[in-house]
Parts: C-alpha cells; sequence; structure tokens
C-alpha cells in the first residue's frame, strides 16, 4: 500500500516543530525582539502562494477574482518580507561588544 | 521551467536556511549572518516559484511592480521606526502576514486549479480543510494583531474592555467556526467560506480585547505563534515545503515566547487569555496605605551624590523608560559614572517593556554594549553586593512582597531583588501602583530614595549634577 503524502507533509511539519522547538530556547533573551521580527519576515514566505494565485489568471482576463487577492497578498508579504528582514539587520547592527581600547 | 520535484529540493534548502536564521540569533555575534541566511532562503523561494510556473502571461509585470511596491513601503517603514515603537510595528507586522494568508487561502478557495486542489466545487477534501484552518487562523491573527497594535500605539486604552459572558460567545464563535467548516466540506458551499473568515476576524478582535497593556508581551507573542501556524495551515494546502517549515519554526517561537513570558509573570497562558487583569488600580485600600507611610523623597543632586560615592550601580529600566525616551540620556549618566571608576550593570526583568527583549534593543540602540546588560537569573545575587541599584520606569518587576505576601497578586512572580542593595533610587512620576493595581512596598522603604520626574529629565539633571 502507497502512503499519501499528506503523511510526508505532516512528518515534515513534525519535526520542523521539534527543530523550532530547540533552536528557539537556545535564542538568547537579549535578542528575543529581533527574533520576533525575523520569525516575521520568514512567515511572509507565503508570497509564495501569492505569486501563484496572481499568475494563475488567464492571459486575456489577468484580473480574475482570484488573481486579485493573489496581487493583494503580494503586496502585505513584500512590506513584510522588506520591513522584517531591514528591521532585524538594523537592531543587530546595534548589539556590539564592549570595546576593549576603552578603559 | 523547472521540476516539480526540483523546486521541492529548491524549497527545502530554503527552509533549512530560515533555520540557520533563527539559530544564528544564539549570540549577538552570528546573528548578522543568521538573517542573511534567512534572506537567501526569501530570495531562493520566490525565484524558484517564478521558475516552476514557467509560462508567464502579462500578469508578471503587475506581480514585479507590487513587489517593489510593497518593498519600498517596507524598507521605508524599516529605516524610519524609532526603536521605542518596535512593539507596535511586530503586531502591525503579524496583522499583514494574517490577512496575506487570508488573501491566499481565497485565492486559491476561488482558482483551485492553479494550485493543484482540484476544481471549483470539487475541491479535494483534504486541501479544503487545510485553506479554511489557514484562513481562520490567519483573520484571527490579522483581527487580534490590530487590536493589538492599537492598543500598544496608545490609539486604543490598554486597559482591559471585558464584558459578562464575554468567555462564552468567544467559546460559541470558535466552535461555530468548526461546525462551518464541517458544512463547508460537505456543501462546498462559498457561503460558509466566507462565513468561517467573517466569524474568525471577529473572534480576533473579541479574544484581544480584554487584555491588558502590560500582558502585551504574551499577546504579541501569542500573536507571532499564530502567523506561524496560519503561514503553515497555507504550506499544506500548496503543499509547499518552505511555507511548512516556516510555519512550524514560527509556531513553536512564538509558543516559547508567550511561555517565558508566562512564566516570568507567574501566570498561566490561560489566564492572560482571559484576561482583565489589572483592571482595577485604583483600590480604597492603596489610598490609604499611602497617607499612613512616610516617604523618601529627593532630587537628582541626592542622586548624583550617591552614585558617585558608590563602587557599583544596578540599572534597571522598565517600560516608563521607553515611554520616556530616557535610554540615550541613561547611557550618557552610565557613561559619567564609568569615568569616575564605577561599576555598572544592566539587570533586565522578562517582562519588562512590552515585548520580549524590548529593553535590550532599547540599551543597544543607545550603545549599551550587551555584555553589560544582564538577564534576572544572571544578576538577582549581585543586588545584595551592590551599594545603588537605579529604578527607572520599572515597578511591579521590583515589588518584594511578590515574594513574602500570598494574597498578593504578584505573588511568586520572580522579581528583582533591588531591596537587597544598600540604597535604591526610584524614577518616578507618582506613588501610583504600577499596572498590576498593587502598591509596591519598596516605595516605603528606608533605603529607598524616591525621584519623582520624568524618567528623561530627571536623567538629565542627574547627568548634570555628576559634573
Amino acid at each position: 500500500m502507497e502512503i499519501d503524502p499528506f503523511i510526508f507533509r505532516l512528518s515534515i511539519f513534525i519535526l520542523s516543530i521539534f527543530i523550532g522547538y530547540y533552536v528557539v530556547w537556545s535564542v538568547t533573551p537579549s535578542l528575543h525582539t529581533p527574533l520576533m521580527s525575523v520569525t516575521n519576515a520568514i512567515s511572509s514566505v507565503i508570497i509564495v502562494g501569492a505569486i501563484i494565485a496572481a499568475l494563475a489568471g488567464s492571459s486575456n482576463n489577468i484580473f480574475d477574482t482570484s488573481s486579485i487577492f493573489g496581487y493583494l497578498a503580494i503586496i502585505l508579504a513584500a512590506i513584510n518580507i522588506f520591513g522584517g528582514f531591514l528591521v532585524t539587520q538594523r537592531m543587530l547592527q546595534m548589539y556590539k561588544k564592549k570595546k576593549n581600547n576603552k578603559k | 521551467m523547472i521540476s516539480a520535484n526540483l523546486s521541492a529540493i529548491f524549497y527545502l534548502i530554503s527552509g533549512i536556511l530560515f533555520i540557520l536564521a533563527l539559530r544564528g540569533l544564539s549570540s549577538p555575534d552570528t546573528s548578522r549572518q543568521g538573517n542573511y541566511f534567512g534572506i537567501i532562503g526569501m530570495i531562493i523561494a520566490i525565484a524558484v516559484t517564478f521558475l516552476s510556473i514557467g509560462n508567464f502571461s502579462t500578469s508578471i509585470i503587475y506581480v514585479f511592480l507590487l513587489l517593489i511596491v510593497g518593498g519600498a513601503i517596507g524598507s521605508f517603514i524599516a529605516f524610519r521606526i524609532p526603536m521605542t515603537a518596535m512593539p507596535e510595528l511586530v503586531a502591525g507586522f503579524h496583522s499583514l502576514v494574517g490577512l496575506a494568508a487570508v488573501f491566499v487561502a481565497i485565492a486559491a478557495f476561488l482558482n483551485p486549479s492553479a494550485f493543484n486542489l482540484g476544481s471549483i466545487g470539487e475541491i479535494k477534501l483534504a486541501s479544503l480543510i487545510e485553506m479554511s484552518i489557514g484562513a481562520a487562523v490567519g483573520a484571527i491573527t490579522f483581527s487580534g494583531s490590530i487590536i493589538a497594535f492599537l492598543k500598544l500605539k496608545g490609539i486604543m486604552s490598554g486597559s482591559p474592555i471585558t464584558f459578562v459572558g464575554q468567555h462564552y460567545l468567544n467559546l460559541i464563535l470558535g466552535i461555530t467556526i468548526f461546525v462551518l467548516i464541517f458544512y463547508l466540506c460537505r456543501s462546498q458551499s462559498e457561503s460558509f467560506f466566507w462565513t468561517v473568515i467573517v466569524i474568525s476576524f471577529l473572534v480576533g478582535f473579541l479574544l484581544i480585547i480584554p487584555i491588558g497593556g502590560a500582558d502585551m508581551p504574551v499577546v504579541i507573542s501569542m500573536l507571532n505563534s499564530y502567523s506561524g501556524w496560519a503561514a503553515a495551515g497555507i504550506g499544506f494546502t500548496l503543499e509547499n515545503t518552505a511555507l511548512i517549515i516556516t510555519g512550524a519554526l514560527v509556531g513553536s517561537s512564538g509558543a516559547i515566547l508567550s511561555y517565558i513570558m508566562c512564566k516570568a509573570m507567574n501566570r498561566s497562558f490561560i489566564s492572560v487569555i482571559l484576561g482583565g487583569f489589572g483592571a482595577d488600580n485604583s483600590s480604597p485600600d492603596i489610598k490609604d496605605k499611602q497617607d499612613k507611610k512616610p516617604v523618601k523623597s529627593g532630587n537628582a543632586e541626592d542622586a548624583a551624590f550617591l552614585m558617585k560615592n558608590a563602587s557599583s550601580v544596578i540599572i534597571v529600566p522598565g517600560y516608563g523608560m521607553a515611554v520616556a525616551q530616557a535610554q540615550h540620556a541613561l547611557r550618557e549618566m552610565v557613561d559619567k559614572l564609568k569615568k569616575n571608576d564605577i561599576k555598572v550593570t544592566y539587570a533586565i526583568h522578562p517582562v519588562a517593556g512590552r515585548m520580549p527583549g524590548h529593553m535590550n534593543v532599547l540599551l543597544a540602540e543607545a550603545n549599551v554594549p550587551y555584555d553589560e546588560v544582564f538577564e534576572l537569573e544572571d544578576i538577582n545575587n549581585d543586588f545584595a553586593n551592590s551599594d545603588v541599584a537605579f529604578v527607572i520606569g520599572a515597578n511591579d518587576v521590583t515589588n518584594p512582597i511578590a515574594k513574602t505576601d500570598p494574597k498578593s497578586p504578584i505573588f511568586g512572580m520572580p522579581v528583582l531583588d533591588v531591596e537587597k542593595c544598600k540604597s535604591v533610587l526610584f524614577v518616578k512620576r507618582s506613588l501610583s501602583p504600577g499596572y498590576a493595581g498593587i502598591d509596591n512596598e519598596l516605595f516605603y522603604r528606608d533605603n529607598t530614595l524616591m525621584l519623582f520626574a520624568d524618567a528623561k529629565k530627571m536623567t538629565e539633571d542627574i547627568v548634570k549634577n555628576l559634573d
């Protein structure tokens, strides 16, 4: 008997939860704010679905209802991707160690 | 056009890069590299999506145009936002992820053949369940985050909004969503799908309004988690590994943060969600007590004198510092103290501020080196050996009553042992109780000197007096 592909995806999902669990516990508490902004950015990989939806419109009608929702989702996800990664970068840039030459 | 198998491999790679992005955050040294991994992962995912579609219609122009527009808006926000506004920014971003998930689910529902999910009216059962769960969680994330955003931004009052039967209403609506999804699967009817989304928006709204301002660290983390589960739901619908991995990562990340925040307040997750905490903060009992007990108060000159003669000072920042934007003045004060060979460290309570790590970011912004900043468990023993504790904008997290009075609402919450210092300087605008609505015993201790002023103004005055 063949295994339903859904089971494979479910396995990936559950294993990823475990990975997430161990990885996130190792994040230092002082970086919890950047953690939130970067998780925000990466969850916007949902843009993948938005792009598929937007490009699915037939060539004589590229603005059917479904692709319009795709276009809207692209804007939202793009704001998040750029905003999320850049603001994380900006924050991480500020975390500096003590300068040793200063006494 | 690349094959489905090849693109699946690439999606897996981008999922792994996202794991590395989070892994990098285990230390500030590796964190920047981690962020680049995340960016590369995102570029791969987007590029592969374009390549796997192959035959483009003219709509690709619009797709790129919107990518650029969204990117420009996002970049603009990222560069302009002040660090003190980080909590509301994150809440705002969560709402966008939620709404994007809803839109993608709607698009998939209206045009299932584009996603290989069957045809209209005959969507595969599993896909239908996945997309409606994705849409429902996305909608809850969206409206919940909007409320959190408004509360954090101060447009909406931070105090809890409660009414009779609130929790029953939420419960009924929650059950309704499941019933509707069940009927949606049986009938494939569009109206059920729309109703699920509308009710979910309502649930998100009702879920967050009863939760007060200082519980926001939990709320933000929780919404973070929801946005992940919504993404995972959509990932299952689209059969996309990158989305499934990311959704699981983000979902568990948010859940862990919520857990850490609840633990730091010694409250159960359920009690935070049920809300209403800190609604009544003007009990006559407190007023009564305040009149009777003597309070020592001083000015900037006294504070400067005390600190100049100390050999070690611990700074305890809280939300008040963020409100007053006092972090730069604080850093200036610390520089002056260091010049006099005084040892200065910072002690941060996990729930100080309005989101996890809020204080750390503000101090980092003011150029405070991160190795001078310590978490509660790492520094709590040092208070007994220090001369001065400088509490700026924190309140409940220093209240010794959490250790002594089992009747107190914050009993059992881990607190910073500031009272063990030789002297405590407490910057506060008035004697009003903190968020928990209880009086801080610390105000009346012999070794406490209250500095009644705005945090920033007081710190600046102390700087002047340190010369």
